[in-house]
């Protein structure tokens, strides 16, 4: 069965233009970067012109940019190196975060930091106004990403990053959801330091990168050989480095005509699916989203059976409900909103990436219907009908 | 991560509904994750007769209730009430682990519905005596 893919936000495909170009970096051309040999100088070309093309997508210099193992050990990096400077202090970051960031801050919790979570509305935005009081004498850094994996909101990042540094306190962004589908300029952001990952812009998986602003100190969290100018050890990942920067080089490229035609699918994919099933709603905000993210609410039923019965026709979503998490817990980001476990029970998200075309919203849309309406008929919650 | 037997339940469901005029309902709800499942029987002869369900959770939660239906049909009360959890997910072919509390329910709502019934009919002294540990009904 041709498999209708609906969840970019987890992972996405390596698109074969950027597997062209990192083919040769396997075994062909696969010298070690530190080495001044002929093979190793060809390795460090590449990831040095894959780091070029990191910066220039970003808008930053080439010396910001730090190569990692993803969007966790970025996160991680951004957080726990950034507050090794310190003996101690108070960490500023949002209810809604990646687990990645989230666990990183309860770490620092563990050794004595302090850490503000700081709420959000309804529709998953970081309340200013409490963001701005949650500052002390000695808040060090805030961390809040620039849109939620979950929901898709976007958050006010250019003004908190500005009231931080109004406090002269440091700034982070997880953009790992952004990064390829809405321009990114640092210094427009006006961010210290900003976490991408390759495999949710279809690069591979196993590699990421952080922004670190010039000027701003941080500690290695990863020690050895002394690779990334010091601040992160270990032989690198030159195919990776290769196809994260091929990777942001064309979505940047085609940008100005994938994130219009997405947003349309995504408006229709909403529209429709409020119109045609009752008691449904839209989580998150309706206009200050990303392109891609439809994420509802379905009541009296259950999303891990959603998910599994679109599985049964071919399609690919995700799902917010406890019973579809390992951990039993509900979505922690659709609870912060101020929904109940029964709203993150019914929830489903649907977020579509460059190969996703009209026919196959259509599908979905007409797959779609008829199973909520099975599972309603097996509720014993649902009454109507 | 589930058998081919579980998805069959989860995809094709047997006994889905409620029996308007049931002699016994049993209605439980999940503490672990908070579903909710709703078993009614009729009885005849102290054998289960007819048997629906209705299930708000997860893959593993419609399948376990789907095939508890399956295995009381035709049984008495007693035969009823001595399907355990760990058979009904043994039936299915088992669960995965995080998924086993799923199978509880089902199994501890089909032993409401018998002492529901049980209690209709005057015979709440039969209850501890069918129902080697009988259940206390939740939301
Ligand atoms: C917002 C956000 N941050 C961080 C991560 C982690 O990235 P990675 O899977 O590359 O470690 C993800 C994806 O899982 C994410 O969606
Ligand atoms: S009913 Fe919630 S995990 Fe099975």
């Amino acid at each position: 069965m041709n498999y209708v893919y609906f969840d970019h936000a987890a992972t996405t495909g390596v698109d074969p233009r950027v597997f062209a170009r990192m083919e040769p970096y396997f075994s062909e051309f696969y010298g070690n970067a530190s080495e001044i040999h002929g093979p190793g100088r060809k390795a460090r070309e590449a990831v040095e012109w894959g780091r070029a093309a990191v910066a220039q997508a970003l808008g930053a210099n080439e010396k910001e940019i730090v190569f990692t193992s993803g969007g966790t050990e970025a996160d991680n990096m951004a957080l726990i190196g950034y507050a090794q400077r310190f003996s101690g202090g108070h960490i500023i970051t949002s209810a809604v975060e990646h687990p990645a960031v989230m666990e990183s801050a309860r770490f620092l919790q563990r050794q004595g930091w302090d850490v503000t979570f700081v709420p959000v509305d309804q529709y998953g935005a970081v309340d200013v106004d409490a963001y701005r009081a949650a500052f002390r004498d000695d808040t060090r850094l805030a961390s809040v990403m620039l849109a939620n994996n979950v929901v898709g909101t976007l958050q006010p990042v250019a003004e908190l990053a500005r009231i931080a540094h109004d406090q002269g306190v440091a700034f982070h962004t997880d953009a790992v959801q952004v990064a390829g589908s809405l321009p990114i300029d640092v210094d427009e952001l006006g961010v210290d330091m900003l976490s991408i990952s390759g495999h949710k812009i279809y690069a591979p998986k196993g590699i990421g990168a952080l922004y670190v602003r010039k000027g701003t100190r941080i500690g290695p969290i990863l020690h050895g050989g002394g690779h990334e100018r010091r601040l992160r050890s270990g032989t690198e990942n030159v195919p990776g480095i290769v196809g994260i920067g091929a990777a942001l080089e064309l979505a940047v490229a085609e940008m100005s005509a994938t994130r219009p035609r997405l947003e349309q699918l995504r408006d229709k994919v909403v529209a429709a699916t409020l119109a045609t099933i009752d008691e449904v709603q839209l989580l998150g905000d309706a206009v200050n989203r990303l392109p891609g993210n439809a994420c509802f609410s379905i009541r009296y039923i259950e999303g891990e059976s959603m998910l599994l019965q679109l599985d049964g026709k071919g399609i690919a979503v995700s799902s917010g409900s406890a019973c579809a998490s390992g951990s039993l817990e509900p979505s922690h980001v659709i609870l912060a909103m101020g929904f109940g476990a029964e709203e993150a029970h019914g929830s489903l998200r649907l977020t579509l990436g460059r190969e996703n075309t009209e026919a196959e919203i259509d599908y979905f849309l007409e797959v779609f219907p008829p199973i909520v309406e099975h599972l309603r008929k097996m509720s014993p919650l649902y009454v109507k009908g | 991560m589930y058998t081919d037997l579980v998805m069959d339940h989860f995809a094709n469901p047997r006994n889905v509904g409620e029996i308007e005029d049931a002699d016994g309902v049993g209605q439980i709800g999940n503490p672990v994750c908070g579903d909710v499942m709703r078993m009614s029987i009729k009885v005849e002869d102290d054998r289960i007769a007819d048997v629906k369900f209705k299930t708000f959770g997860c893959g593993a939660a419609v399948a376990t209730s789907s095939i508890v239906t399956e295995m009381v049909i035709g049984k008495t009360l007693s035969e009823a009430a001595e399907i355990s959890n760990k058979a009904v997910a043994e039936a299915l072919g088992g669960l995965p682990a995080n998924k086993m509390h799923c199978s509880n329910l089902a199994a501890d709502a089909m032993h409401i519905a018998i002492e529901d019934y049980l209690t209709r009919n005057g015979r709440a002294d039969e209850v501890a005596t069918i129902l080697k540990s009988p259940k206390k009904a939740s939301s």
